[in-house]
C-alpha cells in the first residue's frame, strides 16, 4: 500500500498513524508541498485530479480522500459498532473537515505563509474546540474516554491531528481539559507514531538505563 | 531606531528560484515592508526608502538595508563539485530571530525534541567540545561536538556517533557541519537562514548541501522539515521571548557553550535586534 505523503501535513498523518495503530505497513513517497507544490503539478493531478494529498494507492485502489482512507485502514471495531455508533462516527469525520478548514488552515497560515484572514481560522477553529470539549467532558461523565462508544474509532483518529497541532496556529490548547486528556489516551494507544508538533509521552518509555559514557562509543 | 550594526548586515528574504516579477514576494524585514521581485535577470529589494544592496548566495537573496559593512559570508562547499543543493523553503516561526540561531546551534535537546531521529534516550550526553571566536572571519565556531544519533540524516542506515562542527557565520545565519554518512571524508553542510521580520517573528531557510546521490529531493527537503517542526513549537514557547544577552534569568550549562559565545558576539557587535538588553 503506498501513501503520497507530506510529513507536515495533518490529513497524511492521519493516515500514517492510523495505519500505524492497525499494524499496517505503508510505503511512502514523498511529494514536494512546500516550497515545491509538487501536489499542484500536472504530474500529480493526472493521479488525483483534486490536487490534495494525501493519496492512498493499493493495487487499482486509489483514495484521495482521508476519511475514506481512514475507512479502508480499519478494523471493523474502530467503525462503531452499532448502527447509531457508525452514524456517530460519520457526524465527527464530518466535524474533521471543520477543524481542517479552521485550525489547519490557521496553522498553514502562520507556519507555510498561506494567504487567508488568520482571525476568521482561529474563531472558527475555537468554536470547534469548545464544542469538542463539551462533548468530551459529557464522555468523561459517563466513564468513557473516546468520541464515540467505549473504545477507540477512526472519528477520533480524524479529529485528533488538526487539533493537537492547534498551538501551531496560534490557538492554545490550555482551556480545555478534556481534550488535553483525550490526546493523552490517543498518545498512549499502542502502535502510536508523532509527527512533527505531536510530541510522544515521554514518561510512558521504560526509565533510562545507564549507559557507557560517550568517548567509549567513539 | 534600530542600531546601524544591525542595518548594515546580509539577511535571507527569498528563495532566489521562486523570485516573480512585481510584486514579487511581500515580506518584512526588520520591521519595515519590502518586496523581492524581478525584472528581466536582475533580482530587486524595495522598501519605502528605496531599493536595498541585494547578493545572491547558497540559494537565496539577501539584502542589506543599510550600507554593507562586510561581503556575505563564504560557504567554500556550495561550490564544490558532487555536491547536491537544497532549498528547503521557509517555515514561519513567533520567536525572536536569535532564538532560532540559537536553538540550531544547541545539542542537548535532541534526544528530547528530535527523538528516535538526531537523538534518543539514555543517549543523552554532550561530550565537552571547543568553542571559540574566531578573530580572522569574526565568527563563532564550535569544533569536536560529539553525539550519538539514532538516524543522523536521511542516507543513515542506523545509530552512529555523529562529529559535529558549528558556526555562526552572520547575527542571524549559522551553518553546521557533520559526519557525512556517505562520504567519511567530507562533512555534510546545513545551513540555517533566519530573515527577521520583527524582534520577535522570523522565517527560517534551511538549505543543505550534502553528499547524496539517492535520496529523492523531496525525502530530503521533508527530513529537514520534519526535523525544523520538531523545534517550531518548542522556539514558540520559550521565555523570555527576546533573546537575553546578559546573564541573569537562565542558568547555562556546560553543553551550552555555543549559546554562551553566540550571545556574548551578539553583544560584543551591537547585533541586538530580537536580544533582552537589560538584566532580568
Amino acid at each position: 500500500m503506498k501513501l503520497y505523503d507530506y510529513v507536515l501535513s495533518a490529513s497524511c498523518y492521519k493516515i500514517r498513524l492510523m495505519a500505524a495503530l492497525m499494524g499496517v505497513k505503508l510505503q511512502t513517497e514523498a511529494v514536494d508541498f512546500h516550497p515545491g507544490r509538487a501536489h499542484r503539478s500536472a504530474d500529480f493531478r493526472s493521479l488525483n485530479p483534486a490536487g490534495t494529498l494525501p493519496v492512498l494507492v493499493d493495487g487499482d485502489l486509489v483514495l484521495t480522500e482521508s476519511t475514506a482512507m481512514l475507512v479502508y485502514l480499519a478494523r471493523p471495531e474502530w467503525l462503531g459498532q452499532s448502527a447509531a455508533e457508525a452514524a456517530q462516527v460519520q457526524q465527527w469525520l464530518a466535524f474533521s473537515a471543520r477543524l481542517g478548514a479552521s485550525l489547519g488552515m490557521a496553522r498553514l497560515h502562520d507556519m507555510l505563509l498561506y494567504p487567508g484572514d488568520i482571525d476568521a481560522f482561529r474563531r472558527a477553529g475555537v468554536e470547534c474546540l469548545r464544542e469538542l470539549d463539551a462533548h468530551l467532558t459529557e464522555a468523561r461523565f459517563a466513564g468513557r474516554t473516546y468520541l464515540v462508544g467505549d473504545t477507540p474509532t477512526i472519528a477520533d483518529i480524524a479529529c485528533f491531528p488538526n487539533v493537537a497541532l492547534a498551538p501551531d496556529g496560534g490557538v492554545g490548547l490550555d482551556d480545555y481539559p478534556s481534550i488535553r486528556l483525550w490526546s493523552r489516551a490517543i498518545r498512549a494507544l499502542p502502535g502510536f507514531i508523532e509527527m512533527p508538533g505531536i510530541h510522544r509521552l515521554h514518561e510512558l518509555k521504560p526509565a533510562p538505563e545507564a549507559v557507557p559514557p560517550l568517548e567509549t562509543l567513539l | 531606531m534600530i542600531a546601524a550594526a544591525v542595518l548594515n548586515e546580509w539577511y535571507p528574504v527569498a528563495m532566489a528560484a521562486m523570485v516573480g516579477p512585481w510584486p514579487g514576494r511581500a515580506t518584512t524585514l526588520l520591521g519595515h515592508d519590502i518586496n523581492v521581485f524581478s525584472e528581466g535577470d536582475k533580482i530587486i529589494v524595495r522598501g519605502a526608502g528605496g531599493d536595498l544592496a541585494v547578493t545572491l548566495a547558497y540559494g537565496h537573496v539577501w539584502a542589506c538595508p543599510g550600507t554593507p559593512a562586510h561581503d556575505l559570508f563564504p560557504v567554500p562547499e556550495a561550490a564544490q563539485p558532487g555536491r547536491r543543493l537544497v532549498d528547503c523553503g521557509a517555515v514561519r516561526v513567533k520567536c525572536s530571530p536569535l532564538r532560532a540561531v540559537e536553538n540550531f546551534l544547541d545539542i542537548a535537546h535532541f534526544p528530547f525534541v528530535h527523538t528516535d531521529v538526531l537523538g534518543a534516550e539514555p543517549h543523552t550526553e554532550v561530550g565537552r567540545y571547543e568553542v571559540q571566536i574566531r578573530e580572522d572571519s569574526d565568527e563563532v565556531w564550535a569544533t569536536k561536538v560529539h553525539f550519538y544519533q539514532p538516524q543522523a540524516a536521511k542516507s543513515a542506515a542506523g545509530g552512529i556517533v555523529t562529529e559535529y562542527m558549528y558556526r555562526v557565520a552572520a547575527s542571524t545565519s549559522a551553518v553546521l557541519y557533520k559526519t557525512c554518512p556517505n562520504n567519511p571524508d567530507e562533512w555534510d553542510v546545513i545551513g540555517i537562514f533566519v530573515q527577521p521580520l520583527t524582534e520577535e517573528l522570523c522565517e527560517v531557510w534551511p538549505w543543505m548541501a550534502l553528499f547524496d546521490d539517492t535520496t529523492p529531493q523531496a525525502d530530503l527537503i521533508q527530513f529537514q522539515q520534519m526535523i525544523f517542526l520538531q523545534d517550531r513549537s518548542i522556539l514558540e514557547n520559550q521565555i523570555p521571548r527576546l533573546l537575553p544577552l546578559d546573564p541573569g534569568k537562565e542558568i547555562p550549562t556546560q553543553a551550552d557553550l555555543t549559546s554562551i559565545a553566540y550571545r556574548r558576539w551578539l553583544k560584543r557587535k551591537g547585533l541586538t535586534y530580537g536580544a533582552q538588553m537589560v538584566a532580568a
